[in-house]
């Protein structure tokens, strides 16, 4: 049942990517337990502009969980508390009356702040370019029902292909490892026969790419998987092991 | 090539679609054998905009670069990867007839004009069945990872305003698989440096020099700076205008400012009264509520929608003294399996909208506003199990609770419409051209081949067809005449003035530091809208409307306050510049809604029903597409009418009864 809730907010705010950034403290009051994290971020913007203040910038777009756009560290985890959820999908009924809640940006060196707790994801996008993809073009290509694929293993690459590209992996690695977005999408095409024709190039170039983006490396802490908003599993870090293995040892 | 007219009053301003001559499944054949073609080593020279990288503006990007033009795309998220394409969850149509119950590309297209309520253009429509089939193999040749049967091969569902399986989808996530096929093949030409990818970057208006489309004006979202780039065409696929009603399933920054851009520069705007309203959304809650989330039509599949049979039990329901599962099954009304047995709950999503709505107005909504439904998942559950149920919609269910704090799977799903898809948009000929030279609009943006009203799972098809099989090749027929074009400098004076006049307006919105957020206007806009240009519209709500709209252009140019300035990172701002343009497709809405006297698909004009309801066309006065064209800032546009000349089908009373 819908209730009113007060909070402390201990927002980030750093007005560039250069300039020193620091905790900033606001409070708001009569916050209603239906609302959403990111409406809760709405009413305090509102506030703030209504005080003739800069809002606070933060990334956000779809708000059902889907685009992969919102972010936020919030108490020590991405995508706040909640297991197999987004940020824009946290509701402030997970909170209690006086709480005080932290809100910082991704941390990583492969993702810098752009401005308060906006980052630069553009990282994955240059790991994608790499090797991501099928390399087919528009037309020519045989009827979708030629090749039959096993539902298990279709499945299993429609788990690995639900990743949002919201970079909480990075974000909660302690190495700012990109490990499981990169065995995701490695994962999902060696899977299916389309993209065994290209497996070996493809877990090199991306690899060799996120090493040179500087994200780190996998330690198998766990984390990623515990923090993934879509419940990616490290079973596809593995395959991406593999994958790798068998294309170094073919060198 | 112009299409002859019927029997209506419609003489003056006629508009030529360019639809090529012959039998209608010869159209595009014939188009395609007979197009101009440009030669590899001068595609080389030719540079082409595309914005957006939606469905349709990525996967053209990705085919025209393929082919060998160079391509700047440009998008306004952080990655191409969340255009909202993304969040489409229930499928995509295609005629393949895997099922094998009866599917062809006729009846894919008969579908979609019928369902279009018989306001599409034949031609256009019959192509996009046609292409359907090549949609879905290039799709899976991505690795896209569509649901699959045990025997290895592609599993289909049903959508709304179809008595076939056509349907194939990726869970409830398809939007997302299908553009991340298309980004994937994005990625691939940034990779190869033949797409130049401008991320964070607002296209503020495009620029028309001799008559042709040459570049556009973009904001860089981080550093504030304008921009100017130069192509020798520009393709805009920036998707619909939902969010002129403030809630909607639209992510927060869809806007239509890019179709506003190309309005004022040419382009006719054609039926942007054509506003899709979903049955299926989660009801509004409250007034701090940034927006609506959609519950798949999928769910219609296994769910069934109704609402108590005695008032007393609905008002028992919103007071709290009753639970719909206390109801037992005679005490129920399922007043769409009751309405239109054919069809039942899988009728389209215009009916099934009103359906709810006069189940509301007639005091049997529930939910604590009385304004919701039941979409009740009890009976599939007891016949096929919970896990199939969550198999099929896990993550739908998952999303419900999340909102409503309600588990789906014990209570049935409280749903109502809401503002969802844009049929109206950028006028486009046969070639998805606008009336500007050089100047293509795609995808959502466009006025497109969904008629007054869209099925199911045929955006995505629509997306994806503009981009990947349509659009490529028309380009090249415009282009063939362009080669000797050489790139122009972006100090021409039409860059230069196209700057300034963009700068202007940001200043003059910074320097009004008046009272009133942006949100705030915009939820005034949004509330006017629903409340008179919404479901039911009339004569009189639709004068009201207009005359509510100039109080809140009035309200938003001389009160609204931006904070920061414009040469950074300003949220703001952006959302002020996109609120300014709503406020001008609001007008055109409430404008085209009191021109059409007649009720068609999404568009319900109270006064023209049938006794029972239904939404009554007017074919002998109406049968046109409506395009407004822009006559300067604060004049009255003018209607150009093109004229919807059924050869092939035979237009006539939707019936989804029996």
């Amino acid at each position: 049942m819908e209730k009113n809730i007060n909070v402390t907010l201990k927002i980030w705010r750093q007005s560039g990517p250069k300039a020193k950034g620091k905790f900033e403290t606001y409070k708001l009051d009569q916050v209603s337990t239906d609302s959403s994290f990111l409406e809760m971020l709405d009413v305090l913007n509102e506030k703030l502009i209504n005080e003739h203040k800069e809002p606070i910038a933060f990334d956000h777009d779809c708000r059902e969980g889907i685009c992969g756009m919102c972010s936020l560290f919030i108490n020590g985890h991405p995508h706040g508390l909640d297991p197999g959820t987004t940020t824009c999908q946290l509701h402030m009924r997970r909170f209690n009356n006086g709480a005080t809640i932290t809100i910082e940006p991704w941390r990583s060196a492969a993702f810098p702040v752009i401005k308060d707790l906006m980052v630069d994801r553009s990282a994955f996008d240059k790991i994608i370019q790499a090797g991501g993809f099928v390399s087919v073009n528009t037309g020519g290509v045989p009827d979708g029902n030629a090749l039959p694929i096993s539902k298990v293993d279709s499945d299993e690459a429609m788990d690995a292909a639900s990743c949002i590209g919201c970079g909480a992996c990075v974000a909660t690695c302690k190495n700012s490892s990109a490990m499981l977005f990169v065995a995701a999408k490695v994962s999902q095409l060696a899977l299916l026969p389309q993209g065994k024709v290209e497996a070996a190039h493809r877990a090199k170039a991306m690899v060799a790419k996120m090493d040179e983006l500087g994200f780190g490396n996998c330690t198998n802490t766990g984390a990623c998987e515990a923090e993934c908003p879509k419940n990616v599993s490290i079973s596809h870090i593995a395959r991406l092991n593999r994958e790798f293995l068998n294309a170094k040892f073919k060198d | 090539m112009a299409q002859k007219q019927g029997s209506t009053s419609v003489e003056s301003n006629q508009i030529d679609a360019k639809i090529p001559e012959g039998a209608l499944a010869e159209k595009w054949n014939n188009y395609k054998a007979h197009q101009k073609l440009v030669n590899p080593s001068n595609k080389r020279r030719l540079d082409i905009i595309v914005v957006g990288t939606g469905l349709a503006g990525a996967s053209a990007a990705a085919s025209l670069a393929e082919m060998g033009f160079n391509v700047l795309n440009f998008c306004i998220q952080d990655s191409p990867r969340r255009a909202h394409s993304i969040a489409a969850q229930g499928g995509i149509n295609a005629a393949k007839n895997y099922q094998n119950d009866g599917d062809s590309v006729y009846r894919l297209f008969y579908d979609t004009i019928k369902g279009g309520d018989y306001r599409a253009r034949e031609a256009n429509v019959y192509r996009l069945a046609e292409v359907s089939n090549n949609i879905i193999d290039q799709c899976v040749a991505q690795g896209v990872p569509f649901a699959r049967e045990y025997g290895g091969l592609l599993d289909n569902r049903s959508f709304g305003g179809a008595q076939v399986s056509r349907t194939f989808y990726a869970k409830g996530q398809t939007g997302q698989q299908l553009l991340l096929g298309a980004y994937s093949a994005l990625s691939r030409q940034i990779g190869k440096g033949q797409v130049k990818l401008f991320s964070r970057h607002e296209m503020l208006d495009v620029v028309v020099i001799d008559g042709r489309a040459r570049g556009i004006i973009a904001r860089n979202l981080i550093t504030g700076k304008i921009e100017r780039f130069f192509a020798h065409a520009v393709v805009v696929g920036t998707g619909g205008y939902g969010n002129t009603f403030f809630l909607s399933t639209n992510a927060m920054a869809s806007n239509g400012s890019a179709a506003m851009q190309m309005y004022r520069k040419g382009a006719y705007f054609a039926n942007p009264a054509y506003v899709q309203i979903h049955p299926t959304c989660i009801p509004v809650h409250g007034d701090y509520q940034s927006k609506l989330t959609l519950m798949s039509e999928s769910l219609r599949n296994d769910g069934r929608i109704w609402v108590p049979k005695r008032k007393e039990d609905a008002e028992a329901i919103r007071s709290g003294k009753l639970k719909p599962t206390d109801l037992l099954e005679e005490d129920r009304d399922y007043y769409l399996e009751r309405r239109y047995p054919a069809f039942g709950n899988l009728v389209p999503r215009d009916v099934a909208s009103r359906a709810a709505k006069e189940r509301c107005d007639a005091g049997y909504g529930v939910g604590n506003t009385g304004l919701a439904v039941y979409l009740d998942f009890s009976d599939s559950i007891n016949r096929l199990g919970e896990k199939v149920v969550r198999d099929r919609y896990g993550n739908l269910f998952q999303m419900y609770e999340k909102i409503v704090d309600d588990n789906p799977y014990k209570t049935p799903m409280m749903i109502y419409p809401a503002i969802h898809y844009a049929m109206g948009g950028v006028w486009v000929d046969y070639e998805l051209q606008t009336s500007v030279k050089g100047l293509f609009c795609i995808g959502e943006a466009n006025f497109s081949d969904h008629g007054a009203n869209r099925l199911g799972a045929s955006a995505l098809m629509q997306g994806l067809a503009d981009g990947y099989f349509v659009l490529p090749y028309t380009v090249q027929n415009y282009l063939a005449d362009q080669i000797q074009v050489p790139r122009m400098s972006t100090d021409l004076q039409e860059f230069v003035e196209a700057e300034n006049a963009v700068n202007d307006k940001i200043n003059k919105i910074l320097k009004i530091k008046g009272k009133k957020s942006v949100d705030s206007i915009h939820r005034e806009l949004g509330l006017i809208m629903w409340d008179f240009v919404g479901m039911g519209r009339n004569k009189t709500g639709l004068q009201h409307a207009l005359e509510k709209i100039k109080e809140v252009r009035n309200e938003f140019w001389t009160n609204v306050y931006v904070p920061g300035q414009v040469d950074n990172l300003n949220n703001e701002l952006e959302k002020a510049l996109r609120l300014s343009d709503f406020i001008e497709i609001g007008e055109l809405i409430a404008r085209d809604a009191l021109l059409r006297e007649e009720s068609c698909g999404g568009h319900f004009r109270e006064e023209y029903q049938t006794p029972e309801g239904e939404a009554l066309r007017n074919d002998d006065d109406f049968a046109f597409v409506s395009c407004w064209k822009y006559t300067g800032e604060g004049n009255e546009p003018v209607l150009l009418k093109e004229t919807l000349n059924y050869e092939f089908v035979q237009r006539q009373q939707r019936n989804y009864k029996s």
